[in-house]
């Protein structure tokens, strides 16, 4: 905790004003060194300062500045917060200014992780953050048991158990490996069971990412290069929808822009202004922010210029979210067509000029999202981001398990990855390791001296 | 006055006194009877899964057993060798005769040890210190620090049927008063039980009727000196047997007459649950058929046959039925009646990692008072407490292995953090990182803590050292040395069944591949290596993605055990602490986060608290 930290503490929507909060020990440093106004490094813990945030001599925004230092603040370190005028282009700005003058992006939930260690908030407080806490801790029982539904959760401990049975026989393989007539569980055994388990996973897994949409919409990026008309697509579709300013907490990293409804489904779309490049620093992180924001997007919506040849970064994206749920859309139809459309599967023509495309572009999203079938299901399924994720990764270690059968790999590594799936489908149930293991090993065989 | 008394002469006590000697303390071993020094009361076999591996790492250290099972072999083979290196082990047979007399001579050559035979009654103890020892006759030696590995001999009681008998696996007295001692100085005493199965008269057995069982046709030793003293022709075989529905039968007739089931009506002893007795089997697997049992030889030097998987405790009228049901045993002559035997442990919660009690200081217990089962899990603890005793004699910090560094670290911290219910046997799967816990690999771990310690010689740590650096040499140079795809070489490759080459390649991507061996990468490497650093190089190359993956777990585990606790820690000034978890910390005491995680009952929440309640009360900086 020895870093300075920096993050927009405001959801933001158009127009409203925006606050972004540093703490840490170089806080107000880092602030002063961007800030036209008294010197910050001077003035009374606890005021409330005016002047100008600066690039080089360019004025950026009109700012007020709080000052607080040690330890009577939210986190017990020095913190400034910074009101903007808000808007989405100008508030980023700050915070890349921030950054690039030695604060780094806090992670989401992490003021409050600050507040929690440095003995700022009680635990009645900080429960709801236990899980940001660390990795182990991160396994909060109670926590994870509340976001799980009873059925689901009966889903996952019988697949836990099928796996379990499986381990603990690989497990009595190894431990008696004297005992002849105990069945030896080979690569091919496994390879069996693996493709069941995989089929219950992702049984469970499109249930619940369509549960988390009905419950919070759909996380949606537009993405493109520079000009190609990001924004004035965005402004349509909320002019049309009537876009309700959000009042939805993302975390501190992702800047929702608004609301859209279609036909009852949500969309959250998310801004990517931040991408935007203006030096090698920024395009660094701006780039790595962008692949953030696809592997965490449940639709992207990726703009191409008609007029336009592809650009090379333009290539690596298209790469990047070909197996996402993605939308390619060739903006400026209205002008000269340069780009190669045969590379194409599937896309939208729009031109905003002659307001054409956006209805096939909307009856696009509800298809992919086979939003009427989704109405009629009952939802018992996951729908917390963190247990989605966990579900992934469970998957992901499935992939592993399949990759070393294939390297013909012996049975005790592959063991390791088959593990790991047990393991991380019990974070999800809030069930930690224990010795349930050796419990299973000893009710299953008959083993002894 | 001795600076170290062990009392015990079993595998824990043997590895205790020859460590404190051997460092240079002058030590004092008692033992009931010199004749059961490092005596094996049990099956006549050393090593085994996960337990062989403990023989290699405390050879890595510098103990004793895997140099004195090397001289006592009757056969030896390595297990799970179809498996990967991770799970492979080593398990001997080893003589029942040699195995305490080579110990024995080991013991009595070693300089600063002197062995007495007496039973010990009481500790002296003044201000919660351990002063020595009083013997049976009232007698008191003094020392800085006593260890005790008193085995099974701690109110020892061998049941038969309805019958129950005070004494010890072989008729001797057990020691009846320093358990009460123990439990007036503040430890929770455990009642556990064990059982051992019949010992059969050689010329008794028909082995036409059985399945011959041999030992590797290739030479192994447990210890890091690859000291040979058996001839692979000359190993003594096995023989595999299975139940009959006869002996089932039997058994379930006379269930009630077993001390277990019935026959005793004051059984408080927990049983293994890794190590049933027949009757135990035949009731909680009803639909087996069929049980496997071995016929192990015990000895060179007399003809006992130890039947492995028969232990009972029926009475010894029905034992004659149920081994006289057994194929090959029908006129077999039983010249040793199985018997289970009941016996007093303490909590090795009240321990802490160093082996050392949390009650009475300079006082460590190890092996089967702790509540472990088997020779290698008491040795082992031996040794560790060994080392700290001359550790704290010296004023330095205690050697406390952690579990992604070896087994040892497993089963002490299993022992001391989450208690025993039954008598703990060390198996692969009670360690998360084994992949990183290797047979191969036990000097790698762990040699250096035993050459800093002050038991592994210069000559043998250069040794290491050499290894250590032709590992990193042959590593470095399969990374830096391609072969392009020539005819020849695709021909060369082809004779080795392995599929041609389109690009060239480095050796080490090379060896990656599932069918190349390195040792078929001889002719492309310049130098000659040793067959056990080809191994490592082989092993790290091959399966180096898992072992990233285990590292990085295991890292996650290290930065938590890293976090301490400081001793002092006042668990009762921490509010909202569950009560449950607030009453087992107060008796564990952990002394990092991540041993206080891994305490059944303490949650995530209360881990929590207590980080924030050390920061600010130990940690407030100067604000």
């Amino acid at each position: 905790m020895d870093d300075t930290i920096a993050a927009i503490s405001t959801a933001l929507g158009v127009g409203a004003i925006s606050i972004i909060r540093v703490s840490g020990k170089d806080a107000i440093k880092i602030v002063n060194k961007i800030f036209k106004g008294k010197n910050l490094n001077e003035v009374d813990s606890h005021t409330i300062n005016y002047g100008h945030i600066v690039d080089n001599n360019e004025i950026i925004d009109e700012v007020l500045v709080s000052v607080m230092r040690s330890p009577k603040t939210f986190t017990c370190e020095d913190v400034v917060e910074i009101n903007t005028h808000g808007g989405i282009a100008i508030t980023n700005k700050v915070l890349e200014l921030l950054l690039l003058n030695g604060s780094r992006l806090a992670l989401p939930g992490e003021f409050t992780k600050r507040a929690f260690l440095n003995g700022r908030i009680d635990l009645i407080e900080a429960e709801g953050v236990m899980d940001l806490i660390n990795s182990k801790t991160e396994k909060s029982r109670k926590l994870a048991i509340n976001q799980v539904n009873g059925e689901v959760s009966k889903l996952i401990k019988n697949l836990r158990q099928d796996i379990i049975e499986i381990l603990a026989n690989i497990e009595v393989n190894i431990d008696y490996p004297e005992y002849e007539d105990i069945e030896e569980v080979t690569n091919q055994k496994i390879l069996n069971s693996v493709s069941d388990i995989e089929i219950k996973i992702k049984n469970i897994l499109s249930k619940s990412i369509d549960g988390k949409i009905i419950k919070e919409g759909i996380k949606t990026i537009i993405i493109g290069s520079p000009n190609v008309g990001k924004s004035s697509i965005l402004n349509r579709l909320i002019n049309e929808e009537k876009a309700i300013v959000t009042d939805i907490a993302g975390t501190t990293r992702d800047i929702v822009e608004g609301n859209i409804t279609i036909d009852g489904i949500i969309l959250n779309i998310i801004d990517t202004a931040g991408i935007r490049k203006t030096d090698n620093y920024v395009e660094s992180l701006g780039v790595k922010k962008s692949l953030e924001l696809i592997d965490e997007a449940d639709l992207i919506l990726y703009v191409l210029n008609n007029n336009e040849e592809l650009s090379k970064e333009e290539k690596y994206i298209l790469n990047k979210i070909k197996n996402k749920n993605h939308i390619i859309i060739i903006n400026k139809t209205d002008l000269d067509n340069r780009l190669d459309l045969n590379i194409f599967n599937d896309y939208v023509k729009l031109s905003i000029k002659n307001d054409t495309g956006i209805d096939e572009l909307k009856n696009k999203i509800k298809d992919m999202f086979n939003l009427e079938k989704i109405e009629k299901e009952d939802f018992t399924y996951l729908s917390s981001a963190r247990s989605i994720s966990l579900l992934k990764k469970s998957l992901d270690s499935l992939e592993s398990v399949k990759e070393g059968i294939n390297k013909n790999m012996p049975v005790d590594m592959v063991e390791i990855d088959l593990k790991q799936v047990w393991n991380t489908l019990g974070e999800i149930i809030g069930e930690t390791y224990s010795d349930e293991l050796i419990d299973q090993l000893f009710s299953q065989f008959c083993l002894g001296k | 006055m001795y600076e170290v008394i062990v009392v015990g002469g079993g595998h824990a006590g043997c590895e205790a006194s020859l460590a404190t000697a051997r460092i240079g303390h002058k030590t004092l071993l008692i033992t009931g009877n010199i004749k059961n020094i490092a005596d094996m009361p049990c099956n006549p076999s050393i090593g085994g899964s996960a337990k062989g591996i403990v023989v290699r790492e405390i050879d890595a250290l510098g103990g004793e057993m895997g140099r004195n099972a090397d001289k006592s072999l009757l056969q030896i083979k390595m297990l799970n060798s179809a498996k990967g290196p991770a799970v492979r082990a080593l398990r001997a047979q080893a003589d029942k005769i040699t195995y305490p007399k080579e110990m024995l001579k080991t013991l009595e050559n070693t300089d600063n040890l002197e062995i007495k035979e007496a039973l010990v009654e009481d500790l002296i103890i003044e201000d919660s210190k351990v002063k020595g020892v009083t013997l049976e006759n009232g007698e008191k030696i003094f020392s800085n620090i006593v260890i005790l590995t008193t085995g099974t001999y701690l109110k020892a009681d061998i049941l038969v049927g309805d019958t129950r008998r005070r004494e010890g696996p072989h008729g001797e007295k057990p020691s009846n008063h320093l358990s009460d001692k123990l439990k007036e100085y503040g430890f929770n005493i455990i009642r556990l039980k064990t059982g051992t199965p019949q010992r059969i008269e050689k010329s008794s057995i028909d082995f036409s009727k059985t399945k011959l069982e041999l030992g590797d046709d290739r030479y192994w030793t447990f210890s890091f000196d690859n000291e040979v003293h058996y001839k692979i022709e000359e190993q003594v075989p096995c023989h595999l047997i299975y139940t009959q529905p006869e002996t089932h039968k039997i058994i379930q007739e006379n269930l009630n007459k077993s001390s277990m089931y019935g026959g005793l009506s004051d059984i408080k002893g927990v049983g293994p649950r890794y190590c049933p007795s027949i009757e135990d089997k035949i009731v909680r697997f009803k639909d087996k058929e069929r049980h496997q049992l071995f016929l192990e030889p015990e000895s060179l030097y007399y003809d006992d046959i130890y039947i492995q998987g028969f232990s009972t405790s029926m009475p010894k009228d029905i034992q004659e039925k149920m081994v006289h049901s057994l194929p090959g045993l029908e006129n077999a002559i039983i010249n040793k009646y199985a018997y289970a035997i009941e016996y007093d442990a303490i909590d090795a919660k009240q321990l802490k990692q160093s082996l050392e009690t949390k009650i009475i200081e300079n006082l460590f217990t190890a092996g089967q008072i702790n509540g472990t089962s088997g020779y290698e899990e008491a040795a082992c603890q031996g040794l560790i407490a060994g080392i700290n005793a001359s550790l704290k004699l010296e004023g330095k910090e205690p050697l406390i292995l952690k579990r992604n560094e070896a087994y040892i670290g497993v089963l002490i911290d299993d022992l001391v953090t989450k208690g025993i219910i039954d008598p703990y046997r060390l198996l692969t799967s009670r360690a998360e990182y084994r992949l990183l816990l290797r047979h191969d690999n036990a000097d790698m771990r762990l040699r250096k803590y035993g050459y800093d310690v002050g038991l592994i010689s210069e000559e043998k740590y250069k040794k290491f050292l050499n290894k250590k650096a032709s590992v990193i040499m042959l590593t470095d140079y399969l990374n830096t040395h391609k072969i392009t795809p020539t005819k020849e070489i695709n021909e060369y490759l082809k004779t080795l069944n392995i599929s041609e080459l389109k690009d060239s390649i480095t050796l080490y991507n090379l060896l990656k591949r599932s069918e190349v061996k390195i040792d078929d990468l001889d002719r492309f490497i310049d130098g000659k290596y040793e067959s056990d650093v080809k191994e490592q190089v082989e092993i790290n190359i091959k399966y180096e993605g898992y072992i990233k993956k285990e590292i990085e777990e295991a890292n996650k585990m290290v930065d938590l055990d890293n976090k301490k606790i400081p001793d002092d820690i006042d668990y009762d000034k921490i509010h909202n602490l569950a009560s449950e978890a607030k009453q087992k910390l107060k008796q564990i005491r952990p002394t990092s986060i991540g041993q206080a995680l891994r305490i059944s009952g303490v949650n995530p929440t209360d881990i929590s608290l207590i980080m924030v309640y050390i920061k600010k009360e130990y940690f407030y900086e100067s604000k």
